[in-house]
């Protein structure tokens, strides 16, 4: 037991001093990130704290209201069967995103090992898995409206509950749709094999890499875990 | 991570990265219109910066005359008076300082001080000046439509800024609100290039800690705009929502004029946190360039090395950090828990620290230095000046007990001015005449530089050191007119009048500096490569201007620090940073 405690520490501290070796040296802070995968990592920090603010500004809406904020569990609740279930819908479309992501893992792997075919179905797996989801809140979307939520009103409750619904699940869709067509372009690229010649093309960078494709999946395991938060503190909350 | 060693007898290690392969252009357009070279972008940015610049000093024109001579010229009126307070500052604080110093120096600065040979994204860096660009027009052309720009003032609190009561409710609050999310995504396009360029993209041979402060002055802010502006972001998707969907964000239940408003239960205080989150960080993203340009300035111009690098890039990185938590001093009045006022003061005046070990750092380099008096270095030491006097006012402002009688008065008008407002602008000017010769291949006129420089400088003082007594009497910002008032002497209008006299005069100084500017292109005493005989990278170009690719065939490699003045048994008094080791040399 104690030798293993001191190779943690002898682990930490080589771990440490390659940090500030790399960090120390010319040319690359990050040795192993190429240009684009420094940039959506940097991207996606910034883009983290535009949703921290979104979501900060929603917990301060709903202390600032004056009017009782209405219960998620059964205005999220979805009549199957003559029985209200709640957060149903939230449940299939959280597991749904959640699912995506794993295709759009192995997308990732199966591009590395230069498995054109199964990777490129995947993409147009996570792609359509996306659309779904966003098809799924198109549906909450119109729900909601039908019973009366509005931006500016709800008759279940705090005004403030329509804004925020329909602004965040509305960014956070953006951000799904946008990902879909990025998938789409990218699952293109892949079947036609243009990261193996590194042909010119919309998100390539000439290199006949396929890395453009792990830089797609950290944006879109960026917006599965936005949504995880969301889910936590709309649904949940 | 990496595994190379380096050989004893290797002075610097190999490269790692493979050459970037460059966008060549075929055409007028792609040369010099949509154009990927960061030069030329940053010559756009910087074009369209002072451009929008220009109209902001003509409206603090307006603004001066006003106060005045209260009612003297009929088309200020109060509206007028509103719209211009609020787009001066607007345009100057994001449209005009930060566009320039990131947009412009950055784009211009950054690769050739890292020895690359462009931006990372040259695509991407020229989608951002574009649509920075279009988010100028939304802003000017809100001068265009019904009801005229918007008179919120330049914080753009709601409720206020949304009612009918103020002017440029129909659309002006409306196209403010536009342009700044455009400018916003915009600006993350070239932050992100920016970063990534510092972070991935230098020259063999050149380590973090051998940029020259300019860049870590330009990287800090990039970086601070990243996490900053999102705030921005978030506000004005907000307040957007409350003005077109009726949403009630930031808007109370409120009557206006007698009629109830149909907002109810919103938080006007959570704007103001989102807006200064954005706000105070906004101070040192236009502060940190300025800090690093004014550190290269006066390194060159004294010929000596900068006194306490590491401590220097340390001060930035630390000022950089802090910034992001004192937000909470610009709203001591706003109604938010007092007991916040605490931490805030505490933050706030932990920043004097880095600030003043900086400005300790400056006065060190100049100590027992070979100063020469150029144009630029008379800038520098402007800024040195009046970043100080602008500094102490801010210990005034940050504490609590001292913020309560003098917010929202002309003390705080002229506190702010003096630190981000003319310190800045004097750096500016100061980097372009340094600059100019590296980006034209001429030199300005000299005399007309140090003639602008004296006026600017002096007059900067004569408009903003009484501000300061105005302040301390109590007389608000903001108002349109005084009006008769029992508090306020005679006194202080008299003031008030020499306070307009020098804003007129410093005004018009400022077009010698547009003559200089246009006239040096063509008439300017021809510069060579290196005319301040300066070490950093990007005097070390093979072309003067640099061409396409910056370093010709082969890229720079990087031997030493930038600030390799006076180096004891070299045989001129500079050693440039990619001039190999001379013997016995003492490498940092």
């Amino acid at each position: 037991m104690q030798q293993s405690a001191e190779e943690n520490v002898e682990w930490h501290r080589q771990k440490l001093l390659r940090l500030i070796a790399d960090w120390s040296s010319d040319q690359r802070s990050f040795k192993t990130a190429s240009w684009r995968k420094t940039m959506m990592w940097i991207f996606l920090v910034s883009d983290t704290f535009i949703f921290s603010c979104f979501l900060i500004s929603y917990m301060t809406v709903r202390m600032s209201t004056a009017v009782e904020w209405p219960h998620p569990s059964e205005i999220f609740a979805l009549e199957i069967g003559g029985q209200k279930i709640p957060l149903i819908l939230i449940a299939i479309m959280t597991f749904d995103l959640i699912t995506s992501s794993g295709t759009m893992a192995l997308a990732v792997n199966y591009a590395y090992d230069k498995k054109r075919k199964p990777a490129a179905i995947l993409l147009v797996a996570t792609a359509l898995i996306g659309a779904a989801f966003v098809g799924m809140q198109a549906f909450e979307w119109s729900k909601l409206i039908h019973e009366g939520v509005r931006p500016w009103s709800n008759p279940f409750g705090a005004p403030q509950f329509g804004s925020c619904f329909f602004m965040i699940t509305g960014f956070h869709g953006f951000h799904v749709s946008m990902g879909v067509i990025a998938l789409l372009v990218i699952a293109r690229n892949v079947w036609r094999g243009d990261y193996d010649v590194g042909r010119q093309t919309s998100y390539s960078h000439r290199t006949g890499d396929y890395e453009i494709v792990e830089v797609m999946g950290l944006y879109w395991h960026f917006v599965d875990l936005v949504w995880v938060f969301i889910f936590a503190f709309f649904y949940l909350w | 991570m990496s595994d190379i060693t380096i050989k004893p007898d290797e002075q610097v290690p190999p490269a790692e990265v493979p050459e970037m392969e460059l966008f060549h252009s075929h055409s007028w357009w792609t040369t010099y219109v949509f154009s990927q070279d960061a030069k030329v972008i940053a010559i756009q940015y910087a074009a369209t910066a002072i451009s929008i610049g220009v109209l902001a000093l003509i409206l603090s024109w307006i603004i001066r005359i006003q106060l005045a001579f209260p009612g003297a010229v009929s088309f200020i009126d109060s509206q007028v008076y509103y719209q211009s307070v609020t787009m001066h500052g607007m345009i100057m604080v994001v449209y005009m300082l930060t566009a320039i110093l990131l947009g412009g120096f950055g784009n211009y600065l950054i690769p050739l001080m890292v020895g690359a040979r462009d931006m990372v994204f040259p695509f991407v860096n020229m989608l951002s000046y574009w649509i920075y660009l279009l988010a100028t027009l939304v802003l000017a052309t809100s001068y265009l439509v019904p009801g005229g720009p918007t008179g919120a003032g330049w914080t753009l609190y709601p409720p206020q800024s949304i009612l009918t009561g103020t002017p440029g409710y129909d659309y002006g609050i409306i196209m403010m609100l536009v342009s700044l999310i455009l400018f916003i995504v915009g600006f993350t396009m070239g932050g992100l290039n920016y970063v990534v360029t510092v972070l991935q993209a230098r020259a063999r041979g050149m380590t973090l800690m051998r940029m020259p402060l300019t860049v870590w002055g330009i990287f800090t802010a990039a970086v601070l705009a990243l996490l900053a502006f999102p705030g921005l972001f978030v506000a004005c998707v907000m307040l957007l929502l409350d003005r077109l969907a009726g949403t009630s964000f930031f808007m109370p239940a409120i009557v206006e004029f007698g009629e109830h408003k149909n907002y109810n239960g919103g938080s006007p205080i959570l704007f103001q946190h989102l807006f200064w989150f954005f706000g105070h960080p906004e101070v040192y993203i236009v502060a940190l360039p300025a800090f690093g340009v004014v550190s290269d300035i006066i390194s060159v111009h004294a010929r000596k090395n900068i006194f306490g690098y590491r401590m220097m890039v340390w001060a930035i990185v630390a000022i950089g950090v802090l910034s992001l938590v004192v937000w909470g001093h610009h709203m001591y009045v706003s109604g938010m828990d007092p007991t916040f006022g605490f931490f805030f003061a505490i933050t706030t005046l932990a920043i004097a620290v880095p600030t003043a070990l900086k400005v300790y750092n400056w006065v060190l380099t100049l100590w027992r230095a070979d100063i020469h008096f150029t144009t630029p270095m008379l800038f520098a030491l402007g800024f040195l000046v009046t970043f100080l006097n602008g500094g102490i006012t801010g210990l005034y402002l940050g504490n609590v007990i001292v913020d309560v009688p003098l917010s929202a008065t002309l003390f705080v008008v002229a506190h702010f001015h003096m630190v981000m407002g003319i310190a800045p602008v004097l750096v500016i000017f100061g980097a372009i005449y340094h600059w100019y010769p590296k980006i034209t291949g001429r030199m300005m006129n000299e005399t007309l530089g140090k003639i602008h420089f004296w006026i600017t400088f002096v007059g900067a003082y004569a408009i903003f050191f009484p501000m300061h007594y105005l302040g301390l009497l109590g007389i608000p910002r903001r108002f349109y007119e005084m009006g008769q008032t029992a508090f306020v002497p005679d006194s202080a209008h008299t003031l008030n009048i020499f306070i307009t006299v020098m804003a007129l005069v410093v005004g018009f100084v400022q077009f010698i500096f547009f003559y200089n500017l246009f006239h040096s292109l063509k008439n300017g005493k021809p510069s060579g490569g290196n005319p301040w005989r300066a070490a950093s990278l990007e005097w070390q170009t093979p072309e003067t201007p640099p061409g396409h690719g910056n370093w010709g065939e082969t890229l720079p490699v990087v031997y030493r620090w930038p600030y390799a003045y006076s180096v004891p048994g070299a045989n001129q008094d500079y050693l440039p940073q990619n001039m190999p080791p001379i013997k016995g040399e003492h490498i940092i």
